[in-house]
């Protein structure tokens, strides 16, 4: 198998949250980020959280529909996570115009602004979930994340039938989605 | 079809679970009924963001796993070598601020050796000083100079005693800062971000509110661009995120916090309480939320209780603008509306306020 074949089984399975891509993408990059984060006044902390943040943007972007990375895996995280810390850097009012550059890098500031967008609508969903208590929470965690069918929804909750649950998880819905909705408006 | 049902639909149509009929009908149901189209459009992204949102719940989980597992591997290790590194950035940090301090003229000088005293209000509020900061007298002897800058003579204040923190509310010269400050102040000066001074005189004073107006009345001053930011009248939230802006030192200081309660000092309520970094200088300066609204101006720090701020309400500043209109109808200040630091990043909006935030100087009421 050719690298580039090799990288995109890696991006596939990255997609699909499949841990043996995650763990060999880990592997393969973590140690040049941690290096290039210490060599640049950040710690072994900032290193991993600058990383994971990475493997996010990698992540969503592994997501769309006509997805090329037009680089190595390699190359991409690193650009990224050089954006990344810069401006962790600039919001801690530690300028450092020199930062070290030691690999090549691609342009990323769109895909920068686009997870800042993501992350923005993250937060909202979390927020607004956090709201609505439970058995609401579990119940849309339920259906929604664990992909559970309405019959054993029904069976776990308690619910005497399928079409019971179903008008519950209705109701929870219209709640989250009135929590989410009304942030917008405050914005 | 009542809304559950046509929830209920629109999931199914998203999931792909429609027989070709039925997407057929739904798609008719849609183009004949634009309120359905509607409740579809607004359905489909909410779907689609709580379904982003749990798979990347889902993966942030698997990431976490494994860098526990790699941690626990010992593949992400902590190195030995933090400490000294982190030294010698300090130390080049603070000799690049000894060197900006000593460019501004050295009107004040912050290297060691300079004695900072707070002043407390000691009558009722126990714990509240005012952020006022007094500066060392060995200083003065170096501020009698002139100093040319291009074709404008720049004088420096003859003698500095106070430092605090302004900001422009119209641009022809009028500023807001704290009553407590300017009551020390016999002479007044303010200097923009260029390093250019101005005479300034106070107009009116809010004690209650601890407002006061500055009016600039140095010839040398031009009245500036349009003020970006805009001053909020209307309800605050508790957990607003807030930054401020300031000179607890001799250069702009950022401050980044939230709102923390709807009343200050013992239930002070022309107040809020911030939970942000402020220190002696910090008084007068602006409170901005994230839109780049002003929603207050610091006031005070609680002395007993680490990291409590006390600022004024912006709607004080509405109210002391008409009651100065009404005293003297001489005065037109025209409070800035619309808001260009609206969506703009932090960076950005620092950058665009700069020019009106000003060092608010003076010495001592003899």
């Amino acid at each position: 198998m050719s690298t580039i074949e090799q990288e995109n089984l890696l991006l596939k399975g990255l997609a699909h949250n499949d841990k043996t891509a995650i763990e060999a993408i880990y592997r393969d990059n973590y140690t040049m980020i941690q290096a290039f984060i210490l060599n640049n006044s950040g710690s072994v902390d900032d290193a991993r959280d600058i990383f994971q943040e990475a493997l996010i943007v990698l992540y969503e972007k592994s997501r769309l529909e006509n997805f090329s990375l037009n680089c190595q895996i390699k190359t991409y995280v690193y650009s990224i996570c050089r954006r990344l810390w810069l401006k962790r850097l600039q919001q801690l009012n530690k300028f450092s115009s020199n930062v070290d550059k030691l690999e090549e890098t691609v342009p990323v500031e769109e895909e920068i602004e686009n997870h800042e967008r993501k992350n923005n609508d993250f937060i909202l969903m979390e927020n607004a979930m956090s709201k609505i208590g439970e058995p609401c929470k579990s119940l849309l965690d339920a259906y929604y994340l664990q992909k559970k069918s309405m019959q054993d929804i029904a069976a776990d909750f308690g619910y005497t039938n399928a079409d019971n649950a179903k008008t519950q998880k209705y109701k929870c819905l219209v709640r989250l989605k009135k929590l989410f909705f009304a942030q917008y408006k405050t914005e | 079809m009542n809304e559950m049902q046509i929830l209920d639909a629109v999931e199914r149509y998203l999931r792909g679970e429609m027989s070709p009929q039925e997407i057929a009908s739904f798609e008719e149901l849609r183009k004949s009924n634009p309120e359905i189209d509607q409740m579809v459009v607004e359905h489909t992204y909410f779907l689609q963001n709580l379904e982003t949102y749990e798979a990347t719940k889902n993966y942030k989980h698997s990431l976490n796993e494994i860098e526990a597992k790699l941690s626990e591997e010992g593949f992400i290790t902590k190195p030995q070598m933090k400490g000294t590194a982190k030294v010698v950035y300090l130390w080049k940090k603070y000799k690049r601020n000894v060197a900006v301090a000593a460019s501004i003229a050295g009107i004040v000088s912050v290297v060691s050796g300079s004695v900072m005293v707070i002043f407390t209000k000691h009558q009722v509020e126990s714990t509240k000083t005012e952020l006022v900061d007094y500066v060392n007298t060995r200083t003065k002897a170096k501020n009698n100079i002139t100093v040319i800058n291009g074709n404008t003579a720049i004088t420096m204040p003859p003698q500095v005693d106070f430092r605090a923190t302004g900001f422009l509310i119209d641009n022809k010269g009028y500023l807001v800062t704290n009553a407590h400050v300017v009551e020390r102040m016999k002479n007044i000066y303010v200097q923009n971000n260029k390093g250019d001074y101005f005479t300034a005189v106070t107009v009116y004073t809010d004690k209650n509110a601890d407002l006061a107006v500055l009016k600039i009345n140095d010839s040398s001053f031009k009245e500036t661009g349009a003020i970006p930011y805009t001053f909020k009248k209307t309800s605050y939230d508790l957990g607003e995120q807030i930054f401020t802006l300031g000179f607890p030192k001799n250069e702009f200081v950022y401050g980044e916090g939230y709102l923390s309660a709807a009343s200050g000092n013992e239930g002070d309520s022309t107040a809020y309480q911030l939970s942000v970094s402020a220190n002696p200088g910090n008084s007068g300066g602006p409170v901005v939320n994230k839109n780049g609204e002003i929603i207050g101006i610091i006031t005070s720090k609680d002395s007993k209780a680490d990291g409590v701020v006390y600022a004024a309400k912006s709607k004080d500043i509405f109210k002391m603008v008409e009651d100065l209109k009404k005293t003297d109808s001489t005065i037109n200040i025209k409070v800035p509306s619309g808001s260009g630091l609206k969506g703009l990043e932090r960076t950005q909006q620092i950058k665009k306020m700069e020019e009106f935030v000003y060092m608010v100087v003076g010495n001592a009421n003899q």
